[in-house]
């Protein structure tokens, strides 16, 4: 941001159990019916789901069947990107901005992640983890160890990236995904506990996870944001925003049983 | 005195093409997206090309090489009224869901079924075969509002 220019104001919306589907329709009619700028920490989902990307094909990214019988509901989410199963360790953080807040990042996918990389990375160093960085399209510690699940949402000059950051999980939930059809290179053929890790195993068991939730919001006031709190009673008049189209929906898994 | 020579590249798949310039003990290179001539843009990186009341639009080769490899396209359906400056759909590429805006006005009269299968063909083929949509034209005055391929080269060279 120019030095000495005005500090763009960025709304925190802290929350803390509240269910991935609205919290979907809330970070999509926020984008859609605001021009402010957000960032919504959800520390842990209501319960359990699972979240299939924008074009995601459900009958070739989740066992199906197994999804009915565990009875883990699934959704597809307005945002691109690949398949997470998300429940009460899953912390969430997601990014709603006006490009002209930040005028020298373009608003497409590898400039907004090259700058969340940015915010992110201090907040994860604040809360003990200094090797936090971005490798191709996924965030990574460790030397190359996957943390969560990431996607945006990009309509004219304005953005959203979200992502869900594991702090734990449950290896049965997981195990009702299927193996993406693409892996990124740097995932060098390994199996999924090798390349996908816990916060809990990386961060201090007792305070990482607070410490994390904390730190994202003085991160963006670091980086020359005007951090302002916000509650929900602040943010939901945008779900009544007429017309508003929202693109997250539940998804019934019997029709796609093979 | 330096030694210069110029050779041009086309990078096939991403429809980018590169200007190689040599100069002695350096490499330097520019590497500029395709504008093509007789189309007309959007600020918003979408094209327009029109022949009689029918535009064919797509996505301009600055916004497929932006958006990386297209991974699906969500197409409206045929017979739903476009408006000029608004969403009409949606292209996903690494992880994101980007709007796509109509450049003009009308109804769609086609869409192009080939990227139901081949999502791709937006990145390697933006001006012709990668078109997304075809609109019966409302309004041809909105032409004179978009950008010819000068201005919008312009435009891309901002960034």
């Amino acid at each position: 941001m120019a030095v000495g220019a005005a500090r763009p104001v960025l709304n925190l919306l802290r929350l803390s159990r509240l269910p991935i589907y609205t919290q979907l329709n809330l970070e999509e009619a926020l984008l859609r019916a605001t021009k402010d700028n957000w960032l919504i920490v959800n520390d842990g989902a209501f319960s359990p789901s699972i979240v299939i990307g924008i074009s995601g094909r459900p009958a070739e990214l989740v066992h199906c069947k197994s999804a009915l019988e565990s009875g883990v509901p699934a959704l597809r989410r307005f945002t691109g990107g690949g398949t997470v199963v998300v429940d009460a360790d899953t912390v969430f953080a997601t990014l709603i901005m006006e490009g002209s807040a930040l005028p020298d990042v373009e608003c497409f996918p590898q400039p907004i992640m090259k700058w969340t990389e940015q915010l992110y990375r201090p907040a994860f160093a604040a809360a003990g983890c200094k090797d936090f960085g971005l490798r191709e399209n996924d965030y990574i510690v460790a030397g190359g160890r996957k943390v969560g699940g990431n996607a945006q949402a990009i309509t004219g000059k304005r953005w959203l990236h979200h992502t869900s950051f594991l702090w734990d999980y449950d290896p049965a939930r997981m195990a009702l995904l299927r193996h993406p059809p693409k892996a990124p290179k740097y995932r060098e053929g390994r199996g999924h506990d090798d390349f996908v890790t816990r916060l809990c195993e990386v961060l201090h068991p007792e305070h990482g996870r607070r410490r994390l939730v904390e730190n994202f919001g003085i991160a963006a006031a670091e980086m020359g944001f005007a951090v302002q709190e916000r509650t929900l009673a602040d943010a939901a008049p945008a779900l009544s925003h007429r017309p508003l189209l929202l693109g997250t929906k539940p998804l019934d898994l019997r029709e796609f049983l093979q | 005195m330096a030694l210069r020579a110029f050779g041009s590249l086309a990078l096939g798949n991403l429809g980018l093409q590169a200007q190689v310039m040599q100069f002695a003990g350096a490499t330097a290179m520019r590497a500029y997206a395709t504008v093509e001539k007789g189309y007309k843009y959007a600020a918003s990186h979408e094209w327009a090309k029109v022949d009689g009341d029918v535009a064919t639009v797509g996505i301009s080769d600055h916004a497929q090489g932006e958006l990386g490899d297209v991974v699906y396209v969500e197409l409206p359906d045929v017979g739903k009224a476009v408006k000029k400056g608004e969403t009409f759909g949606v292209v996903e590429s690494v992880k994101a869901a980007s709007d796509v805006y109509s450049p003009i006005s009308g109804e769609v009269v086609e869409v192009n079924s080939l990227l139901v299968d081949k999502p791709g063909t937006v990145n390697s083929s933006p001006f012709k075969e990668g078109w997304i949509i075809k609109v019966k034209l409302s309004n041809k005055g909105e032409l004179s509002s978009l950008l010819d391929s000068d201005a919008y080269a312009k435009e891309c060279e901002k960034h």
